[in-house]
């Protein structure tokens, strides 16, 4: 008798959990990055609805482009960079977000677009090895390119994308001014220009986060432009290398939604929960990037000595300038090709 | 005569037959080769002349014109793949000689020795010389202890650390077929040499070499093309700096929304191999590069 009612008992749990647990496909970058997501947002996010979360990694949005142009799209939500889903979008690629649905009241405007919305904030700092220079290194773009002042060897992006907004901010350009003056191809080689000034102190051009973090690490060079959760994982993993936000360059990783995904409103109220306050103020417990709500600074959770540390907190925000994707969708191209030009030489 | 005839057509009717035969036979491979090969290659020259907006388009190919930096990074690709086949046959010839002068039993040894990098991966070995190469590798670390310099030399992130990286990688494709051919020299004909006067130079210079010439042209084509397209190792070792064709596909890849802008990349560089392999085969004699043909 008892072994009956158990069994009914868990048929009918069965049953119900079939038909309130949906499932939804997320694929991100795997890594440790992964799984502060996975940590912050995917889990608590399964404990709140009783969906389920398939988890996978992906390669980028060329397997969303692979999938959407054979029509076989597995994928409901994606993790990607705000420059390649802003990209994405404008060739077709992603399902343009209801902010009916997600609510973005509370992110400052640079954090969401169209076919994308910020899940972090990172930012592009001028980083310094501190056995070189001390804990009073450069602060600012300026200083980056002083080489009396800041004698030493230095690394710098190899792509274009985050490589001009330091060189014009280094002549002296005011932030809010500098997508304007890199509006036409004059401006853009007045950027390049600043970069061969300093070209013969930088030796090596970076193509990626473990890589600049490892060439500080390695103390191959003294002074490198790059992401600054990478410094701080160096840092804690006994690297000398630190660094300030003063004209850091504010960008974001974002969710998107493949075009045609299998369970695109789901998708959609997914993103809606995962953006709230609540979630993301646990983001910065497993990695050191910052919230994109700003309400996830007043919940309580990001105490005071941890909100100094991270790009997004309102005194850091203030001092950095937010890339501009509007710039990149119009000049990205001939910028690279110019920018490609100058690394020949 | 009509038996003569009869008897020739014959001979000719059986020789189609053979064709066909063989025909037959190889049509599995020609077919592989049709799937794997011509039909890629072919939708690669396709897809090279569509421009962004999906039409008939030059712009793949002017823009290679328009911006100086893509005959740069040709000039660099064949100057980084001249200079490692260069030195991978002023390495690896001697290595080759030596090996081919040594009992076979410490022969295989060596041999062992030249293949163990092989097994090793690629990305491995490359990083493996950026740890032993950098300001604080190893390398300048004990120079410098040993005061052979005082300031770190710049091995990796340029120019040197790819090219070291690449001989290394290289070397085993050019000892193997060199090796080879040595083997296959019969030592007599350097004992009739010596026999008839020649000093031991000269019989190496009018002998050995000339019969050993087709394995070095063999490994030095092989060291050559597969140096045209290379991407890991100057990319870790150039530090941004050497940039090949290969990188730069990629880049294009990233950033054009069209496959066009790197396949006009692919296509040029595979008809710029494609005339240095006819120029050399109006020189040399492409069946004795590839092994056949004596």
């Amino acid at each position: 008798m008892k072994r009956t009612t158990l069994t009914l008992a868990a048929s009918l749990l069965a049953t119900t959990a079939l038909a309130e647990g949906q499932e939804l496909t997320v694929a991100s970058w795997g890594g440790s990055y992964q799984d502060a997501q996975s940590k912050a947002l995917f889990e608590p996010y399964e404990a709140a609805t009783g969906n389920t979360i398939k988890q996978e990694t992906y390669g980028g949005m060329s397997d969303v482009r692979l999938q959407v142009s054979s029509g076989q799209v597995t994928l409901d939500v994606v993790a990607s960079g705000s420059g390649s889903a802003a990209r994405a979008g404008a060739e077709g690629l992603l399902e343009p977000l209801d902010y009916d649905v997600i609510d973005v009241s509370n992110f400052p405007d640079a954090f969401y677009s169209e076919y994308c919305v910020g899940g972090d904030v990172f930012s592009v700092v001028p980083a310094f090895n501190t056995d070189k220079y001390g804990e009073d290194g450069p602060k600012g773009w300026a200083d980056f390119w002083d080489t009396e002042k800041f004698p030493g060897s230095r690394a710098y992006r190899g792509t274009v994308s985050g490589a001009l907004e330091p060189a014009m901010m280094a002549l002296g350009v005011a932030p809010e001014d500098v997508y304007a003056e890199l509006s036409s191809e004059e401006g853009i080689e007045r950027a390049l220009d600043k970069i061969r000034e300093l070209k013969p102190n930088i030796a090596v051009f970076w193509s990626s986060g473990a890589q600049h973090a490892q060439l500080m690490k390695d103390g191959e060079v003294d002074m490198t432009t790059g992401w600054n959760g990478r410094f701080d994982n160096a840092a804690a993993d006994g690297a000398k290398v630190s660094y300030f936000y003063d004209q850091g360059l504010l960008d974001y990783d974002c969710f998107a939604i493949p075009k045609g995904a299998p369970n695109k409103d789901l998708a959609m109220q997914f993103i809606a929960e995962i953006s709230k306050a609540e979630y993301q103020d646990d983001l910065p417990k497993y990695i050191t990037y910052g919230p994109t709500n700003s309400d996830a600074y007043d919940t309580g959770e990001i105490s005071e000595e941890v909100a100094a540390t991270l790009p997004s907190s309102p005194a850091n925000m203030d001092m950095q300038l937010p890339i501009s994707l509007e710039w990149y969708a119009e000049w990205e191209q001939i910028a690279a090709e110019m920018y490609q030009e100058m690394l020949t030489e | 005569m009509a038996a003569a005839d009869m008897n020739a057509a014959g001979l000719r009717r059986d020789e189609r037959a053979e064709r066909w035969r063989l025909f037959g036979l190889s049509s599995p491979a020609l077919l592989l080769v049709l799937v794997i090969l011509v039909i890629p290659v072919g939708w690669l020259f396709y897809v090279s002349f569509i421009g962004a907006d999906g039409n008939f388009s030059l712009e793949n190919y002017e823009r290679m014109v328009a911006r100086k930096s893509y005959s740069r990074i040709f000039v660099t690709t064949f100057q980084v793949s001249i200079l490692t086949t260069g030195l991978c046959i002023l390495i690896g010839y001697p290595l080759a000689y030596f090996m081919s002068q040594l009992p076979v039993k410490w022969a295989n040894l060596c041999l062992i020795t030249v293949l163990l990098p092989f097994w090793t991966s690629l990305l491995v070995r490359t990083y493996a010389w950026l740890v032993l190469l950098q300001k604080q590798g190893l390398v300048n670390q004990w120079a410098i202890s040993l005061g052979l310099w005082d300031e770190p030399l710049k091995f990796v992130h340029n120019m040197t650390g790819t090219l070291i990286g690449m001989v290394h990688i290289m070397l085993p494709f050019l000892i193997l077929p060199v090796y080879g051919a040595m083997r296959a020299i019969d030592g007599d004909y350097l004992k009739a040499a010596s026999n008839l006067g020649a000093s031991p130079r000269r019989a190496f210079w009018t002998v050995f070499f000339p019969l050993s010439t087709p394995g070095l042209f063999a490994g030095s084509l092989m060291v050559f093309v597969l140096c045209l397209g290379f991407f890991v190792t100057p990319a870790v070792l150039g530090g941004g700096r050497v940039i090949m064709v290969s990188m730069k596909i990629v880049s294009n890849i990233e950033l054009f929304v069209n496959w066009g802008a790197a396949s006009a990349l692919g296509v040029v560089l595979l008809l710029m191999t494609a005339v240095i392999l006819w120029i050399a085969s109006r020189f040399l004699k492409l069946e004795q590069m590839t092994g056949g043909g004596h």
